[in-house]
């Protein structure tokens, strides 16, 4: 599992991005990520799965192991792929609490924030905001667990 | 109006003349992420000219006033303004009389209105209404509301691989039970021009009305309301060079008189007490409260300007890029066009092999190109060609050949990143 903390994550991902001096570099990058994101298994590939809100198709699936919150991912655009990638690296393997207190500063800090503010064609903030309930469910769920 | 009146010669125009009417859009001028801007998304909205831009500030600078009641010199030049543009549409749309000029938020409302007053009055159980498959979303909700509403069918005629309309499906689709047709003249998503003539023709000797959807038509093809012969036409002044939020709806007057009112409010009536209401003479039956009247006043300019070009000119030069886009499109390895009827506006949508639209929009914007991708808000037609959306450039009369050889050679360092 994920034992660096997500802002040390956030703060690398940052440093690699400060070393692209063009925006083809910058997307190479990305588009590489989304190249090399561990594929979905075609059963996880169903509707309920699909996060809407996204001009390409988008499957996230989380599970919850040991506390920790597992998420992979796919979807039929190479750089939406890249980007949910990098979410991924960020999120994935922590718990509910540390998820949903990220607060994603990184998207900015590398230039993306204008995929965060296209909502409607790009999704990277369904993605996010599909991550972190995903995160809320299995808060509730772990809370219940202690009581029991 | 200078400068296009300073241009509308009957001879063909130079480079330079083209050069010239383009800077009249100022938007032109500027840079996306430090490039020039190539603004190939026309199909969504046009951009606008300094005449248009300086007719919206004008108004609020000099005369803004609510129009038709006040005595006072500001609403007296306003409603002449806002009026001028009626006759202006009237113009534009070749109808006989303004009073079947109704101003609407666009296309879209258009539709809606006559879906709610004619519908409403018209369609009753059991009755047909005829669309095609390459409708904009705003051409098949409307009706699929009224048609669960009425309990009456909506009927579909297919659309061929190439991107045309299956004029023997319409024809066999068409009936004694069809009350409307409502159809697109010019696919927003193909390009296809479709035969609304012929259209007419079939649907008026069934005993249909025919509703054209001209939202993509207006700008680029010479509309003729009586000589078409149609019914309703609808179209939005955004796309025609002119502001936001603002479209007109033209009806034959008989049924624009015949039809139930739309919304109630102000400017709509004739006189009201609370035992009954009676209602405006048309248009103003149609145009509850007060109006968008800034973006209707700009209208008239845009419309001005088209025509201080000629519809045929702008039509030659966008042919011109057509071609020329399409052909440099076709050598592109893997490239497919989809949609390549004989009768096409100036827009191409395509798919790349194995790449997804989107991330083609995405790296094209890095390179300050402006293109639309996605299912264009025709999904129904993305599911029939089996493509999960396009990418549609589309173009106006400002853009040049030199442009579609920045998006070509865009193109081609797009596909190779992406593979």
């Amino acid at each position: 599992m994920n034992s660096k903390p997500i802002l040390e994550i956030e703060k690398e991902i940052i440093e690699d991005f400060a070393l692209f001096d063009s925006w083809e570099d910058k997307y190479e990058y990305i588009i590489d990520l989304g190249k090399k994101l561990a594929p979905l298994e075609e059963q996880y590939k169903i509707d309920e799965n699909k996060i809407k809100g996204c001009q390409s198709t988008v499957w996230l699936r989380a599970d919850y192991i040991d506390g920790l919150i597992v998420f992979k991912a796919d979807s039929d655009a190479v750089i939406v792929k890249g980007l949910i990638s990098m979410l991924i690296k960020v999120l994935s393997g922590h718990t509910p609490e540390e998820i949903l207190a990220a607060k994603m500063d990184f998207i900015g800090e590398i230039g993306m924030m204008t995929h965060l503010a296209q909502t409607r064609s790009n999704g990277l903030l369904a993605m996010i905001k599909q991550m972190k309930n995903y995160a809320l469910a299995y808060q509730a769920i772990g809370a219940r667990k202690d009581t029991v | 109006m200078e400068g296009a009146d300073s241009l509308s010669l009957n001879t063909s125009r130079t480079l330079s003349d083209w050069l010239a009417l383009r800077q009249q859009f100022p938007i032109l001028s500027r840079e996306v992420k430090g490039k020039p801007l190539v603004y190939f998304d026309n199909a969504a909205t046009s951009q606008k000219p300094q005449v248009v831009i300086d007719a919206l500030s004008h108004y609020y600078s000099y005369y803004n006033a609510n129009i038709h009641r006040g005595i006072h010199t500001l609403a007296e030049e306003a409603t002449m303004a806002y009026e001028a543009t009626r006759d202006a549409v009237r113009d534009f749309v070749g109808a006989a009389e303004r009073e079947e000029i109704i101003f609407t938020r666009g296309t879209t409302e258009a539709i809606n209105l006559v879906a709610y007053t004619w519908g409403r009055k018209h369609i009753s159980e059991g009755d047909e209404i005829l669309i095609s498959g390459m409708e904009h979303h705003s051409n098949i909700v409307p009706w699929q509301i009224l048609c669960a509403e009425k309990g009456a069918l909506l009927k579909v005629v297919p659309v061929e691989d190439d991107g045309s309309l299956s004029m023997s499906a319409f024809h066999e689709l068409l009936s004694e039970r069809t009350k409307l047709v409502s159809i697109v003249q010019v696919s927003n998503a193909l390009g296809t021009v479709n035969p609304v003539k012929e259209i007419i023709d079939a649907a008026h000797r069934a005993g249909a009305k025919v509703l054209v959807d001209g939202a993509q038509s207006a700008v680029h093809l010479d509309i003729d309301v009586q000589d078409m012969d149609c019914d309703f036409f609808a179209f939005s002044g955004h796309k025609v060079y002119g502001p936001t939020g603002v479209g007109a709806l033209y009806g034959k007057r008989e049924l624009l008189e015949s039809m139930p009112v739309f919304q109630g409010g102000g400017e709509m009536i004739k006189e009201v007490s609370f035992e009954g209401t009676t209602y405006a003479d048309l248009p103003y039956k149609y145009e509850a409260g007060t109006p968008n009247i800034a973006d209707t006043i700009a209208l008239k300019a845009a419309l001005d300007f088209i025509s201080g070009i000629g519809k045929a000119q702008i039509r030659a030069h966008e042919d011109e890029l057509l071609a020329y886009a399409t052909a440099e499109l076709k050598a592109i390895p893997g490239l497919k066009i989809i949609g390549e009827a004989a009768q096409k506006v100036s827009l191409v949508s395509f798919v790349v092999e194995g790449i997804h639209p989107q991330d083609i929009g995405v790296l094209l914007d890095n390179m300050g190109i402006a293109v639309r991708t996605g299912h264009h808000c025709t999904q129904p037609l993305m599911k029939r060609f089996g493509i999960p959306g396009t990418v549609r450039a589309s173009f106006a009369l400002y853009n040049e050949k030199t442009e579609i050889d920045v998006l070509i050679a865009a193109l081609h360092k797009t596909i190779k990143m992406l593979t």
